[in-house]
């Protein structure tokens, strides 16, 4: 039995809620008549689109791409015709830019073939990898070729694949860890010669036993002199998925304040991202299609589905056969870390993981009251800080004095906000803190 | 009395004289000798200001302002709000600076969300502040370029000069100095700071298309153009999906156009506007909307 690592300061442990989902095959949902695929889908400047109004498009053609800074490209996830420039939802910005396609359904589905990728060096895979337009699908949307190529000045020992998948709800890297185990250790293989290392974790949470040893024997089948890598067990405790807690958890280093994991010679890559790596440069496929963990009590078949980038939030519910009369809540992501939306014309992204129909008895609509300065806010800080401290400043409308507390260390996993029994909404606080303090 | 008391209490008073003196002496030398330089200019500019540290010039407090108009030949100054036209003129006066025209501006909302009668979208449920709000997909409005109406520009305003009426913004004409407070808090940005002369004004911000509005809104602007193609003036134009009036290009124009910008609007959402009012066309179709 190995021991279970996790990470050392902070943390809680809400109700898993993955037994919808947990045990649903992924299938792949129907392409909807029209898609409308966000220009701008990672972190970085939105693409411009390299295709004209009416133009006739293929599976996977390239339709946008970043003229200036950083970005990947997008793809067309459907034959059909281009339709429209114009905005759609979006579950940050409200409303972004947008293309929207026309599917030919009379089109066949497009077929990859396997190819041999050994010979080429670090650079084609890497060139492979920015051409395909993958992006850190976990749910943050950072660009992986940039990743993929750390600063030189700080060397690289260990690769760490995120397969904690702590958010309540979410299965789908879960399923893709059991439907897809070898081609993520592949996935594995290809991102450690690109960085010209040998060691490999995969950190799995010890609630997903079926993974663990789905990854364990994937691993052994793919044994090789060259390349040493291990399934790691972890803890079930959120938010273990965190790039800084996990490779704490795994590695034992602790990555400084606005440091990046290269800094202690870490690259973090989720399995999801890791299986659209292997696609990209051994079927030469881009990255457009996402499985999506539609989940929660709100909806009428909660599901795992494979769907193209650009499929609308309705579309996927009139496939599911609707929702239900006490549906309270759409939660686009995890509930912890997730955004609520109001309305079903929101399309898929390359970093959807996980919609969420939540009914009356899954959420929590009491209003918040005054801090009572119990601290457990402190005690379930993984990052040690005081976000009790923040949420008093800027209800007192001195938002700008916050920077003190760490705000900007702050990434919003929303641990002081389950545990607060004053039902203070201490993210948004530190949010709006953080814009505030930055100004 | 006794002789020793009084004695006692004189040696007391001496005592307490002594030290007095001691200190007084020590804190004249030290004010002295540490004097902090002050341009005197700059104190009497201080003085000069409206005093009301609404940060409306941009700069932190009224002695912020003061010293850079005082230090920095670039600093216009015209900059005090609250002061209008006499303290700009005496801040001329004392910096030798030119003065510019100074135009009398107040603060419009942007947007006519009780008159449009626009729906919630969803139940907001959080820390009562508009920018909270917006951070959770664009508030509950069902219009997303929408007044919030949870009153931050109210709070805001150091004039007290706007006051929430059925959770949307009223602007008191007669205290508003056009800082601009409400303009920089709003985080919709339908707060703008409009000049007191201009004839004409769309009271909507949206950027949406026309489809899309008459979805959530009664009156808001549809982007039809018609202001746009009939101003004889060409002072409005459609930037980014927003309406904006030249309002320089309108004046000079002159009034013989007869607002036909106001009179062809098909959702009777362009409005003439009287300085203290914005006025609809068919006024019995609704209530004048003040400020």
């Amino acid at each position: 039995m190995t021991t279970l690592l996790t990470f050392p300061k902070g943390g809680v442990h809400p109700p898993a809620a993955k037994e919808y989902t947990a045990h649903l095959a992924t299938e792949a949902m129907p392409v909807p008549d029209e898609l409308e695929i966000i220009l701008g889908q990672h972190i970085g400047a939105p693409c411009t689109p390299t295709v004209s109004k009416r133009a006739e498009v293929e599976e996977g053609e390239l339709i946008g791409e970043v003229k200036k800074g950083l970005g990947v490209p997008l793809h067309a996830p459907v034959a059909g015709t281009i339709k429209t420039f114009g905005t759609s939802g979006h579950p940050m910005r409200v409303s972004a830019p947008s293309i929207t396609i026309r599917t030919d359904q009379a089109a066949p589905a497009r077929t990859y073939e396997k190819k041999a990728w050994s010979q080429l060096d670090a650079k084609e895979l890497l060139a492979k990898v920015h051409n395909a337009g993958i992006i850190g699908i976990g749910g943050a949307g950072f660009p992986s070729h940039v990743k993929l190529s750390p600063p030189p000045d700080n060397p690289i020992d260990t690769l760490i694949l995120n397969g904690a998948e702590c958010e309540p709800y979410i299965t789908a890297d879960h399923r893709q860890m059991l439907e897809r185990s070898a081609e993520i250790v592949e996935g594995a293989k290809i991102i450690l010669k690109i960085l010209g290392i040998t060691t490999c974790h995969i950190g799995i949470e010890n609630n997903k036993p079926d993974a663990i040893s789905a990854m364990n024997v994937a691993v052994a089948n793919a044994a090789s002199e060259e390349f040493t890598i291990k399934v790691q067990p972890l803890q079930v405790k959120y938010p273990q998925g965190s790039e800084k807690q996990l490779i704490q958890a795994v590695t034992g280093r602790k990555v400084p304040a606005f440091a990046l994991p290269s800094a202690v010679g870490v690259v973090v890559h989720n399995v999801s991202t890791t299986a659209a790596i292997h696609d990209a440069v051994v079927l030469d496929k881009p990255l457009y299609e996402k499985v999506v963990t539609i989940s929660g009590k709100g909806i009428s078949r909660p599901a795992n589905l494979r769907v193209k980038v650009g499929t609308k939030l309705s579309d996927i519910v009139d496939y599911l056969g609707g929702v239900t009369d006490d549906l309270a809540k759409i939660v686009m992501g995890g509930p912890m870390m997730g955004f609520a939306v109001s309305s079903l014309d929101i399309p898929v992204t390359k970093t959807t993981s996980s919609v969420l129909f939540l009914a009356e008895d899954e959420i929590d609509t009491s209003p918040h009251s005054q801090c009572i300065r119990c601290g457990w806010c402190l005690e379930a800080c993984p990052m040690g800080l005081e976000p009790k401290e923040v949420a008093i400043h800027v209800e007192a409308g001195r938002p700008q004095d916050t920077k003190q507390f760490g705000v900007f260390e702050c990434f919003e996993c929303g641990c002081c906000a389950f545990v607060c029994p004053a039902k203070r909404p201490l993210v948004q606080f530190i949010r709006l803190a953080k814009m505030k303090a930055a100004g | 009395m006794d002789p020793a008391l009084v004695k006692l209490a004189l040696g007391g008073v001496a005592l307490l004289a002594c030290i007095g003196l001691f200190f007084g002496i020590g804190l004249a030398l030290a004010a002295h000798k540490f004097a902090v330089e002050t341009d005197p200019l700059i104190e009497e500019v201080l003085e000069s200001l409206a005093g009301a540290q609404c940060g409306g010039c941009g700069y932190p407090g009224c002695e912020g302002y003061a010293i850079a108009v005082v230090t920095d030949p670039d600093v216009p100054p015209n900059l005090c709000y609250p002061g209008k036209e006499k303290v700009a003129e005496r801040v001329a006066e004392l910096t030798g600076k030119k003065m510019a025209e100074i135009e009398d501006m107040i603060a419009l909302v942007r947007c006519s969300r009780p008159e449009g009668r626009v729906s919630h979208k969803h139940e907001y449920i959080g820390f009562a502040s508009c920018t909270a709000a917006n951070l959770g997909f664009g508030g509950p409005s069902a219009c997303q370029y929408a007044c919030i109406g949870l009153g931050e520009c109210a709070q805001a305003c150091p004039f007290d000069a706007i006051t929430m009426v059925d959770g949307f913004p009223a602007v008191n004409p007669d205290k508003c100095v056009s800082c601009g407070t409400c303009v920089k808090t709003c985080p919709k940005q339908i707060m703008v700071l409009q000049s007191l002369k201009a004839r004409v004004y769309v009271p909507c911000s949206t950027k949406d298309i026309g489809k899309k509005v008459k979805e959530v809104c009664e009156v808001g602007c549809i982007s039809c153009q018609i202001c746009v193609k009939k101003c004889p003036a060409e002072a409005v134009r459609q930037d980014n999906g927003l309406i904006q009036i030249d309002q320089q290009k309108c004046l000079d124009y002159g009034p013989s156009c007869e607002e036909i910008c106001v009179e062809k609007c098909p959702r009777d959402i362009f409005r003439r506007y009287d300085g203290r009012q914005v006025i609809r066309r068919h006024p019995e179709n609704g209530l004048k909307m003040a400020g």
